[in-house]
């Protein structure tokens, strides 16, 4: 075979495996919305989940996982920013940089059931607070917070130089320059960053089975006090989220519409999370050409 | 290009007041050492300009006046500044900078409106009162020549504006502040002519009430605009005069060949 | 008088700068504030990695110390049945079963994924990089962004009946585990390997078709050589994800502690035992530790694979720097 028709077959196999991997994609997205659409109604998203009959829906499970969302980056931003910053800002090059950085590195390729583990060992078993979302809050906040800290370091690490020199040379001090000039400047890559791992917050569950429990229990949506135990706000239930309700219904088998179940879920879910990419995106960008064009 | 000899130098004394004086100033980025022993004194509501080659090491030695350089170069020697060492460990370099203020290079205004850009560190160093930073808005502005260009958009983000604008917008940053003198770093070099032209009308504007610092590889620039030139070659400072004596007559074999353009 | 009075202002106004130019002022305390703070937060981040070290070792120990087990027989058991005792009176905590599961998922996964990252890496960067990069780069993401159980469900209701229509059996086994986890490793072997051809340098390429060589011969010789450690560290990442999987493979392997015989025998890894396992376990017994030991297998699987991605990164800049020192 001359180079010349090795040269075409090369680029017809690589064509064929891009078509591949796009062909994929559509019948995943397709099989889901397709299988899961039809079983998505008001009923399916505001009634209560059923475990041995048909008909149940994922009103707890959809408010968990917001709930559980909402507290994690409550708990993971202001560390991953501090982290951030100290990465971006103030960091030495020495070995106790050096040091942190493994740390992280090995923190986000740590498989997340050990991190869930961890969290059930530490809260749930050690502090006693019990299959809670606190607990699962705490555990996704593990999960969460090496990619978001390293995501907050880049978004600010792109942020020019010159713009530190500027305020420094105006008599601000460091902490002032980074707070007021670079991380607004950076805050297009944060949002983005944030958006997107709230994403991966939202889909994960492996962290969540032994921290914030498989269990939902029937709260009170009109009990707005946290420290009421049937309050929907009480971060002392277990809760088991959306995605943690797709692996139970599906393994344990006993709900009699587990697919019909897991399908609308997975649709519901994958929905959120392509609206979050979107949100990133589209943030990310508004927040951008707001900060540099013409008001 | 030609070697020339660092031992002979020609550097006058300043006889009136001086604003700020350097002895014996060296900078070393690790082992390199960038500055020997740069002794010069900048006289009160006079624009000095600093020439020579890239890498003759002036803009080194510029930052160095408002301790820019603290975090990437070790400095020695002494920075005198109302009587006082300001290249001292003990000395609270953001109080510095508040009195020595400097613009960069590139345009660098901060991503927000033309009167934040102003007013944000006004803010921060406790001037709250409205009419107070209006009006240190309006007379900054007006002092760098870009009020009348501007004064409609006041809210609009600083990077709408062109670079020369950028530029004079960071000139009046700085002037807002009230710093005893102005640091330049070759402000013009990334504009046009006409940009160029109108920064050099500013900083003339400037000189009577500001200590004014410049670098530039623009010989015609420094003629045009200083009342002191010092000639910097490979981290020394050879010379060091009246700008038309630099130009006219100079002393130095160096000096006289750089700008007759022969090197650089 | 006037001339006096304005000197004497200046004099106290030069005295004041003198005292704040020596004094520490608002600046310097936010500065130690903000250092603090920062300080704080990362040193949070890496005591939380230090105690999950040491959490999940101490507990993962026990098995050893605590219950005696010997850890030959705890590698290299093929019976997992903590709960009983063998015929010498050993407890049955045998983990090889999941330990060679688990390997064959990764490295078949890895195996059939990497054919089709490099294929989507080139697209993007040598043959297509503008179309490449607007249509594929949503594509990467949207695959990132399925949730890992939704991976599971799939993998539950069409390639385990997929698989039994086509083979027989149950359809559980290390082949479904092998096709989920290739999508799953399939955008982060992808992203890696784009970043590592993308960070080859343009004059490469261009002396190579300046020398008349097809675009091939360049992808070939040139561009993937270059790539090489880049491209084995996205290989490496992409086994970490898949080693660490828990939910989708759970979901698909059948769950049985049995060694594996083939491709379509139900079987269980390191993360489906754990999942399954620790709930249906009490604290501090022998089948609870045991559990325990698989996660520190994990954990310590997940080192080796960043120990081993730190080797390849450095092996690769020594080598690049020899070259450029020829």
């Amino acid at each position: 075979m001359n180079s010349k028709a090795a040269n075409n077959v090369a680029t017809g196999v690589i064509y064929l495996l891009v078509t591949a991997v796009v062909g994929i994609l559509i019948f995943l997205l397709g099989y889901i919305l397709i299988t899961g659409v039809p079983h998505v109604s008001i009923h399916f998203i505001t009634s209560a989940a059923e475990s041995f009959r048909a008909g149940g829906g994922i009103r707890d499970q959809l408010f968990n996982s917001l709930y559980l969302l909402v507290l994690t980056l409550i708990i993971s931003f202001p560390i991953a920013l501090g982290s951030g910053i100290y990465l971006s800002e103030y960091a030495p090059h020495n070995w106790f940089t050096g040091l942190i950085r493994t740390a992280i590195e090995v923190l986000s390729s740590l498989p997340s059931v050990v991190v869930g583990l961890f969290g059930y060992l530490l809260f749930v078993i050690k502090f006693n607070l019990g299959f809670s979302i606190l607990a699962g809050a705490i555990a996704l906040t593990f999960f969460n917070l090496p990619l978001l800290t390293r995501s907050i370091e880049e978004s600010l690490e792109d942020v020019p130089n010159l713009q530190r020199e500027a305020g420094l040379s105006l008599g601000l001090s460091r902490w002032k320059t980074i707070t007021g000039i670079v991380f607004p400047a950076a805050l297009p890559g944060i949002l983005t960053g944030i958006i997107l791992s709230a994403g991966r917050v939202f889909g994960e569950a492996a962290a969540l089975i032994y921290t914030a429990g498989q269990s939902a229990p029937t709260v009170s949506y009109t009990n707005w006090n946290p420290f009421s135990a049937a309050s929907f706000l009480n971060p002392m239930r277990p809760a088991e989220t959306l995605a943690v309700h797709i692996w139970k219904v599906n393994t344990e088998g006993v709900t009699p519409d587990a697919l019909q179940i897991s399908s609308g879920a997975s649709a519901v879910l994958i929905v959120v999370i392509l609206l979050f990419n979107l949100a990133a995106r589209f943030l990310g960008n508004w927040a951008f050409k707001k900060m540099t064009a013409a008001k | 290009m030609q070697t020339y000899s660092f031992d002979q130098k020609h550097i006058i004394h300043i006889p009136t007041e001086k604003a700020l004086t350097t002895e014996n100033l060296q900078v070393f980025y690790g082992d390199n050492h960038a500055m020997h022993d740069a002794s010069l004194e900048f006289p009160r509501y006079r624009i000095t300009a600093l020439i020579g080659a890239s890498g003759s090491g002036k803009s080194t030695y510029l930052r160095c006046l408002n301790r820019m350089n603290d975090a990437i170069a070790t400095v020695k020697g002494k920075i005198i500044y109302r009587d006082t060492n300001i290249n001292s460990k003990k000395i609270n370099v953001y109080e510095v900078r508040k009195h020595i203020s400097m613009v960069f290079q590139r345009p660098n205004p901060f991503a927000k409106s033309i009167r934040e850009n102003i007013t944000f560190a006004l803010r921060r160093n406790g001037i709250k009162d409205k009419q107070e930073l209006a009006y240190r808005v309006e007379n900054s502005l007006k002092s760098a020549a870009l009020w009348d260009e501007v004064k409609d958009d006041l809210d609009k983000s600083a990077l709408a504006l062109s670079g020369g604008q950028q530029q004079r917008l960071c000139i009046a940053r700085c002037v807002a502040m009230k710093p005893d003198i102005l640091l330049l770093d070759e402000p013009a070099s990334a504009l046009d002519p006409i940009s160029t032209a109108k920064i050099e009308e500013t900083l003339k504007e400037l000189r009577k009430s500001y200590t004014i610092i410049i670098v530039t590889h623009n010989m015609q620039q420094a003629s045009r605009i200083a009342d002191y030139t010092a000639f910097f070659h490979m981290g020394h400072v050879l010379e060091y005069d009246k700008t038309e004596k630099i130009f006219t007559n100079p002393q130095i074999k160096a000096t006289e060949d750089y700008i007759s353009g022969n090197f650089g | 008088m006037e001339g006096i009075k304005s000197e004497t202002e200046d004099k106290l106004k030069m005295d004041g700068i003198k005292k704040e130019l020596r004094n520490p002022s608002k600046a310097t305390h936010q500065d130690y504030f903000g250092k603090a703070i920062s300080y704080i937060c990362i040193t949070l981040v890496g005591c939380l990695v230090l105690s999950i070290l040491y959490f999940i070792t101490t507990r993962g120990v026990a098995t050893f110390t605590e219950n005696h087990v010997n850890l030959w027989a705890f590698l290299s058991g093929t019976n997992w049945n903590p709960g009983m005792l063998d015929s010498h009176g050993q407890p049955e905590v045998g983990a090889l079963p999941m330990i060679v599961t688990s390997f064959c998922v990764t490295v078949l996964a890895a195996l059939v994924a990497t054919p089709f990252a490099l294929g989507v890496a080139l697209f993007m960067t040598e043959i297509s990089p503008q179309k490449g990069t607007r249509f594929l780069q949503p594509v990467i993401e949207l695959l990132v962004g399925i949730p890992s159980v939704v991976y599971g469900f799939i993998g539950l209701s069409v390639i385990v009946p997929l698989i039994r229509h086509a083979f027989g059996g149950t359809g559980f086994g290390i082949l479904a585990g092998t096709i989920v986890l290739f999508v799953m490793v399939l955008p982060t072997i992808t992203s890696l390997s784009i970043d590592s051809i993308r960070s080859v340098p343009m004059y490469y390429r261009s002396a190579s078709l300046a020398l008349g060589a097809t675009r091939w011969q360049t992808i070939h010789k040139v561009v993937l050589r270059a790539a090489t450690p880049g491209i084995l560290t996205a290989i490496i990442f992409g086994m970490a994800r898949a080693f660490g999987e828990a939910l989708a493979v759970q979901m698909v392997i059948g769950n049985a502690t049995l060694m594996p015989h083939g491709l379509l025998t139900p079987s269980s890894t390191l993360t489906s035992q754990l999942t399954t396992g620790i709930g249906n376990t009490t604290m501090g017994t022998l089948p609870n530790n045991a559990l325990w030991s698989l996660a520190l297998i994990l954990l310590l699987m997940s080192l080796v694979f960043n120990v081993l991605v730190r080797f390849i990164g450095k092996r690769g800049s020594m080598k690049n720097e020899f070259k450029s020192c020829k």
